[in-house]
């Protein structure tokens, strides 16, 4: 009962939270007040719970360090998104009172998903996160392209879901059981008719981390979303899929790496590659960013595919550092409003330089580090990919990430030329929201000074990883 | 332990950046304090620098100074430490930066404040580079200087910038992605990154070649060498001057300072066996970019050509592997950083009385300004390498020490004297002599004022004493170069 105290609190508070809604008029003011206080009460619960490791229900529910981790990530993704989007929320006339419980629901349904240790499990999780996104997407009802961008998750993200259905139901027909250590001890025996079911679920898995070729919904979902829920798309759930994606294969799928790598080997490369080279053309923000963390993904599913402790390690180290470089850009994004109207254009942003000259400098070393370029924590996250990639002497791999990275930098460096190269526009509102100007300035300090000391959180990380297996 | 004074070098910078960041006030003020700051920063880092020669030992071939932690746990220290290699080159740092925080002080119109930060910026990256002795730490300092170049091109740059500014940083991230591949095979290879026990170490024959070439790249690149130099044209042209000449003297050394330290150091045996290449490139780099450099009409790219031209000698230096070599081709980094550096301030002179840098635009300008013609005329001959310049010295002993190893490369590299002295001669006499006419829309075509005088008299009489005095540089360096031709010698 004591390890599930997060779960329950998040299911319980959001409950009354919703009675409390219905009761109290200009309830919507202070949710979001109360929901920041609560999630960052609970990133200390599992701060100081963090070294338990027990399974709980039957086999079925894990909690060790790496879930810990994945959910203080996500804590501090939703936390941060709450800072962002407060005043957006309110501008765009959509802060009512069910968006931050809608919020709190999905936030419940990673966290099942990341401590599932049971294909059902893992499912309901999924499935409850997803349909909150769904809403999500969705609620700017004003906005068509919201609805439109809502609709088109829901029907790819069914049919996804259904796919991993699937495959679930194939891996529970060939050996008899739904529990992950199970599924591994029969993968020790027999091997061929297991791979069916690997591979419909990490078509699964791959659409909701947007790999390619599953990443076909990101760009039209980021930008016809609220900026608030792209936000929120962009760290949460992948996050949470990504440590799914991490014990479903090393767990029960352990025997299987020579049959999986070569498939994330793939979307890898395929994710790195287009999400490089499609962001050329993109004019759009909202656009850009999806691509950028289709590229982002592929580097992570890189580290998945080598599976040794370090490349798991650099893997958990990419997505702190990929959660914080996130949170910066699009509480930029988030402060060029005028007059009400938020714009999202990448020419919007200059004149950035001269009339928000603290806006330019953050966004500026936010997209350099989006870039790689060191000495900037993005550099750092991929360099410990790189690390885990040349050890195991999978050159190719490196020598195609090295350089999608190289072509990504040119559509970075095309924000930058905007930001500090162009001609002037008119400037923006002064932005008096603390949530984000606080958001903005802790995640640009993380990322510029990560590199005086990478150490401790590589010492975290490497003490969960060495456990995995 | 002791006063960590590279470490006090390289960040010190970064300490007037936060000054001229918590400056308040109306613009005017901020603007001066930031000029104020800029400049006692980089005087203080030059006079510390200073004290660093004179505290070093010349006798001892070892690294000195040596500042070891750990950074990263059981992956890479923050390691510091000089030797006579790149003793010369800090020096030279410290002592351009200040010069162009003058110069940009003085012809610089926008965003003053911001340049300044930059410049500091660059300042860090560039004294990092040469002191580090962790590849990892090398890199990093490599690697970042790209953002400070990449916005002093961007934004303060000529009309071309942003394509410059791209070409330029492209062109580089993607050659020094080679070296970082490099870097992490050696480490899995070698399970270190420490420069000093990796010199220690033998790295195995057969991983040598291809870790030479991810090296190679990158360095190659940065230079620029014969076929990699076509971004270096363009930067300089719409770089604003202060930033050409931080590019031509200091950024285009560290891949020199790169080909000893680590082609040589790490790699001697893949040094040899691509010796005969790198004599090729250099070859075709001279005679090639001369020629080009002859037919120019901008100025500014004409001495671009020049520099890559110039460079050529310095690999051809490092490449024959004999102590006349190297000892010149570490000469001619200096002495081509104090001369390309007057050069580019000439025409950056130049270019804030008229707006032009056409060769055509201008005549006989020794009749209005004859301090300027002065020292425009003294840094081209410099440039050619005029005896009691320090550019004869550097050109000098490299021809020497290429001699005996291979003359016809020498013969070769030798007709790139001649041709140097055509195109600078040239463009003497068009710019400077003839009969009057400017074709301008400036209001009166001043002479040199006192802050120009300052800067080049500065760049003029180093370069003279160092041509009449050779041995004060090659003193200074002459026991670690021991050391690398010895490496180098056991080799073979």
């Amino acid at each position: 009962m004591k390890n599930i105290i997060p779960e329950l609190f998040i299911l319980l508070s959001s409950f009354s939270l919703l009675i409390a809604g219905v009761f109290f008029k200009n309830f919507n003011k202070i949710i979001n007040y109360i929901i920041v206080i609560l999630l960052a009460a609970l990133i200390f619960v599992i701060y100081f719970n963090f070294t338990t490791s027990v399974t709980l229900f039957g086999n079925s529910y894990t909690i060790d360090p790496l879930s810990n981790f994945m959910k203080m990530l996500v804590l501090i993704s939703v936390l941060f998104t709450m800072l962002i989007s407060n005043s957006y929320l309110e501008r765009l006339n959509i802060a009512k009172f069910e968006y931050p419980i809608i919020l709190l629901l999905s936030t419940l349904g990673m966290f099942v998903m990341i401590s599932a240790n049971n294909l059902i499990v893992f499912y309901l999780g999924l499935e409850l996160q997803s349909l909150c996104l769904y809403v999500l997407a969705a609620i700017n009802t004003k906005s068509l392209k919201s609805s439109e961008a809502g609709l088109k998750y829901f029907v790819l993200g069914s049919l996804s879901s259904g796919l991993l259905l699937y495959g679930c139901s194939l891996v529970y027909g060939f050996t008899g059981s739904v529990d992950y250590s199970v599924i591994a001890k029969v993968a020790m025996e027999q091997s061929g008719a297991l791979k069916f079911g690997l591979v419909f679920i990490l078509c699964g898995i791959a659409f909701k981390i947007s790999a390619v070729p599953f990443h076909m919904w990101a760009p039209d979902v980021y930008e016809g979303s609220p900026t608030s829920v792209t936000t929120f798309f962009a760290m949460a759930p992948k996050v949470a899929a990504i440590a799914a994606l991490i014990k479903f294969l090393n767990v029960p799928y352990a025997n299987f790496i020579n049959e999986w790598r070569p498939i994330i080997i793939v979307l890898s490369i395929a994710s790195m590659f287009l999400g490089a080279v499609a962001a050329i053309g993109q004019s759009n923000l909202k656009r850009l960013m999806a691509y950028s963390s289709i590229g982002h993904v592929g580097f992570i599913l890189a580290g998945l595919a080598i599976a040794t402790p370090q490349s798991l390690s650099a893997v958990l180290v990419y997505i702190v550092i990929y959660v914080f470089m996130n949170i910066g850009v699009f509480a930029c994004i988030m402060s060029l409003n005028r007059n009400g109207v938020y714009f999202e254009n990448i020419s919007d942003l200059s004149g950035l330089s001269k009339h928000h000259p603290l806006i330019a400098i953050c966004l500026t070393i936010l997209t350099f580090s989006l870039a790689g370029i060191p000495p900037l924590a993005g550099f750092f996250a991929k360099f410990y990919i790189f690390l885990a990639i040349i050890q195991q002497k999978i050159y190719y791999l490196a020598v195609v990430g090295l350089l999608s990275a190289v072509i990504a930098a040119f559509y970075y460096l095309r924000i930058i030329k905007v930001i500090y190269f162009d001609a002037a526009k008119e400037s923006y509102d002064k932005n008096s929201s603390y949530g984000l100007k606080f958001s903005l300035i802790v995640s640009t300090v993380i990322i510029l000074f990560y590199f005086i000391d990478p150490s401790s959180l590589n010492i975290i990380v490497e003490n969960i990883t060495k456990n995995i297996k | 332990m002791s006063f960590p004074i590279l470490s006090f070098l390289t960040f010190f910078p970064l300490v007037g950046v936060i000054f001229i960041l918590l400056r308040r006030g109306s613009d005017e003020v901020v603007e001066r304090s930031s000029k104020n700051i800029s400049v006692l920063v980089s005087v203080i880092n030059f006079i510390v620098s200073l004290f660093l020669w004179s505290k070093f030992d010349t006798v001892n071939s070892n690294f000195q100074f040596v500042e070891e932690t750990q950074w990263i746990k059981n992956f890479v220290s923050y390691k510091m430490g000089i030797d006579g290699i790149s003793i010369f080159l800090v020096l030279l740092t410290t002592f351009i930066s200040p010069l162009c925080i003058f110069a940009a002080i003085n012809s610089l119109k926008k965003r003053i404040k911001e340049f300044l930060i930059t410049i500091l910026i660059m300042q860090t990256f560039m004294i990092g580079v040469f002191c580090a002795l962790d590849l990892f730490l090398f890199f990093l300092f490599f690697e970042g200087g790209l953002i400070p170049m990449f916005l002093i091109i961007g934004i303060w740059g000529g009309e071309r910038r942003v394509y410059s500014a791209l070409k330029f940083f492209l062109y580089t991230f993607l050659g020094s992605i080679f070296m970082l591949i490099a870097i992490i095979a050696i480490y899995w290879n070698m399970n270190t990154l420490d420069l000093v026990k990796l010199m220690g170490l033998k790295i195995p024959e057969n991983l040598q070649y291809w870790m030479w070439f991810g090296f190679f790249i990158s360095l190659a690149v940065k230079l620029p060498m014969w076929p990699f130099h076509t971004w270096l044209p363009d930067a300089h042209v719409e770089a604003p001057t202060p930033g050409s000449v931080i590019l031509a003297a200091i950024l285009l050394k560290i891949s020199g300072y790169g080909f000893i330290r680590f082609s040589l150091g790490l790699f001697p045996i893949a040094s040899h066996y691509f010796a005969n290449f790198v004599f090729v490139l250099s070859i075709i780099a001279i005679i090639y970019a001369s020629l080009v450099a002859l037919m120019q009409t901008d100025m500014k790219k004409l001495i671009a050509y020049s520099s890559v031209a110039h460079m050529g000698y310095v690999t051809i230096g490092i490449f024959s592997f004999t102590k006349q070599g190297i000892d010149g081709a570490i000469f001619q980094m200096i002495s081509h950083g104090l001369i390309s550096s007057s050069l580019f301030l000439c025409v950056g002179v130049l270019y804030d009385r008229v707006h032009s840098r056409l060769i055509e635009d201008y005549s006989g300008i020794v009749n209005i300004m004859p301090k300027f013609a002065l020292v425009f005329v003294f840094s081209s001959l410099a440039n050619i390498g005029l005896p009691g310049t320090s550019g004869f010295v550097g050109e000098f002993l490299t021809l020497i020490g290429t001699f005996k190893v291979n003359y016809i490369v020498s013969i070769l590299a030798a007709t790139g004297v001649i041709l140097s002295a055509a195109y600078s001669l040239w463009l003497c006499k068009r710019v400077v002599f003839g009969e009057f006419k400017v074709n301008y829309q400036g209001e009166k075509l001043l002479d040199l004022d006192v802050t120009e005088i300052f800067i080049l008299f500065m760049l003029m009489i180093l370069t003279i004493v160092f041509g009449v005095y050779p041995n004060l540089i090659l003193d200074s360096i002459s026991s670690s170069v021991d050391l690398v031709v010895k490496n180098m010698r056991v080799i073979k």
